[in-house]
């Protein structure tokens, strides 16, 4: 076995973890402040693709300038949701969220059907679909995952920045720890919540810019991405985005060369990964403890 | 001059009724202790005047206006702060994290991290360590801080000397004074009698939900407080 055949595999899976860590932002953000799970959150990625479709189409941009337009509509999207659907549901009960965001999911799911029809689309944009950059001895790298890895590590590294520096930051974390007390501080937690939403709903939203650019898609796809993302939520360890970011990486690695070894078992292969980091390290690769 | 003023609280958690038709005048610049056996409805009392648990209608007005349909976070920013029962630090804070966000209202006064810092000098050197690590009376000072800083007219303590040993509960209430010094109403819940009266300028005492006595510490003997507090 040459040299090639084993870091190929590995470098194409650290990039697609870039992908894959975006993927797992929103969700992750969405549970570490308000302990929420969305389970609309794979077709808010969708959501987000298609968003950049109308965009560029009417709009004749490049798809990745659409992202100007799209993440900010869907962050938006995301306070207004948080708002009024999704506060009023919020309590000690996890299960009423649970169900409102199910049901989202379908209404988002069949509204994109019943606008685009079942037929895959896709956006086109130039070179960087295909350009890649050659590092020698056979190996290239794609300037496209060259590019959502950075900006994934970006904004990973911003988020960090947010709740470790500035005052959302700590009143993020101080909500985090205890709502009730928060509000004692005079931290309003509905418009806090709807903050983190919107938040959670941007980050996504370039997720679903770049999915678009990188490949085609179908109005049900949300689901798979769910599960990309709770994988990486959970392998990465809950509460730290640096372990998010490693947990795609390391899903990404493994789908990657498992994709290699059998063109069918790539999705496989990351979720046997997954199995084992929850049977042998359950808190998951970084965890963050609290002595709650 | 009455800064805040209960007229016929009642509260509920539920079904159940905790508080019964409780008035209660606080005075500007007054330190109030309410004392009453566990249950007796105190910290529900603290609670309602917080916002942090729904009351009656307009049956609480603060500064002139009534706070009885406002939400815990626009209460703060009135000028009512609380040290909660437990202390309640936000353990992945640090303990000037924790300080700064008691001053997440902006709202204007003396009391600033430095003062803070001034009153509890032990928490200066703690600063950098997560609230938590702390001793229990060093986390008692942090949340005393957390609430002066945000300016509060009226400081509502709930509980502080709860589990602490009697020279730490000592030198936190030496705090007191230099609290009271700039012009701040203080309530004091406390199960400790003695050290309640020693520093109140009213008392009142709660048994089961009601008010059973009312007034100068001075005024009463030993016995007329045995019988609020326990009945007769």
């Amino acid at each position: 076995m040459s040299v090639f055949a084993l870091v190929d595999p590995v470098l194409q899976g650290l990039l697609l973890g870039g992908l894959y860590a975006l993927f797992a932002i929103g969700l992750s953000l969405s549970f570490g402040i308000m302990r929420m799970v969305n389970i609309a959150h794979g077709d808010i990625i969708i959501l987000g693709a298609y968003a950049t479709l109308v965009v560029v189409n009417q709009l004749g941009i490049h798809p990745l300038a659409a992202m100007v337009v799209v993440v900010p509509v869907l962050a938006g999207f995301g306070y207004l949701l948080q708002r009024i659907l999704l506060n009023p549901v919020l309590g000690e009960d996890i299960l009423p969220p649970l169900l409102v965001t199910f049901g989202l999911s379908v209404i988002i799911q069949n509204v994109l059907m019943a606008v685009f029809s079942a037929d895959s689309k896709g956006v086109h944009a130039d070179a960087i679909q295909t350009a890649s950059i050659s590092l020698g001895g056979g190996l290239a790298v794609g300037w496209l995952s060259l590019v959502i890895f950075v900006v994934a590590v970006a904004v990973v590294a911003g988020l960090e920045l947010l709740f470790a520096r500035t005052g959302l930051g700590r009143a993020f974390r101080a909500t985090s720890d205890d709502q009730a007390v928060a509000q004692l501080m005079g931290i309003n937690n509905r418009h806090l919540y709807a903050v983190a939403t919107a938040l959670a709903f941007g980050v996504t939203a370039i997720a679903g810019v770049f999915l678009a650019v990188r490949t085609t898609f179908i109005p049900t796809l949300g689901p798979s991405k769910l599960l990309v993302a709770f994988e990486v939520v959970i392998i990465g360890g809950m509460g730290s985005l640096w372990g998010t970011l490693a947990g795609a990486m390391l899903l990404g690695v493994a789908q990657v060369i498992g994709f290699r070894y059998d063109s069918g078992s790539g999705v496989l292969a990351g979720h046997l990964v997954f199995l084992v980091v929850l049977l042998l390290r359950p808190q998951g690769l970084i965890a963050r403890t609290r002595d709650l | 001059m009455s800064l805040c003023s209960l007229r016929h609280v009642s509260a509920f958690y539920g079904d159940f009724q905790v508080l019964f038709d409780v008035d209660i005048e606080i005075g500007e610049g007054q330190a109030v202790a309410i004392i009453g056996a566990n249950g007796a409805g105190k910290t529900t009392l603290l609670r309602s005047i917080t916002g942090m648990l729904k009351r009656t209608a307009d049956s609480i007005h603060f500064a002139g206006r009534s706070i009885t349909g406002l939400p815990a976070y626009a209460i703060v920013a009135l000028g009512i702060a609380m040290v909660p029962e437990g202390r309640r630090l936000f353990p992945s804070l640090s303990v000037e994290e924790n300080l700064m966000i008691g001053a997440h209202t902006g709202r204007p006064g003396p009391w600033t991290l430095k003062r803070v810092y001034g009153l509890f000098p032990v928490l200066f050197e703690r600063r950098r360590a997560p609230a938590t690590q702390l001793s229990g009376g060093q986390q008692q000072m942090v949340a005393i801080g957390r609430a002066l800083m945000s300016n509060p007219r009226l400081l509502l303590c709930d509980e502080i000397s709860l589990g602490l040993a009697p020279v730490v509960i000592k030198s936190i209430y030496e705090a007191f004074p230099a609290i009271r010094a700039e012009g701040t109403t203080l309530v004091v819940v406390e199960q400790d009698i003695g050290r309640a009266l020693a520093m109140a300028d009213t008392v009142t005492c709660l048994q089961e939900g009601r008010v059973t006595l009312v007034g100068r510490p001075k005024q009463f003997s030993r016995a007329d407080i045995t019988t609020a507090y326990f009945g007769s």
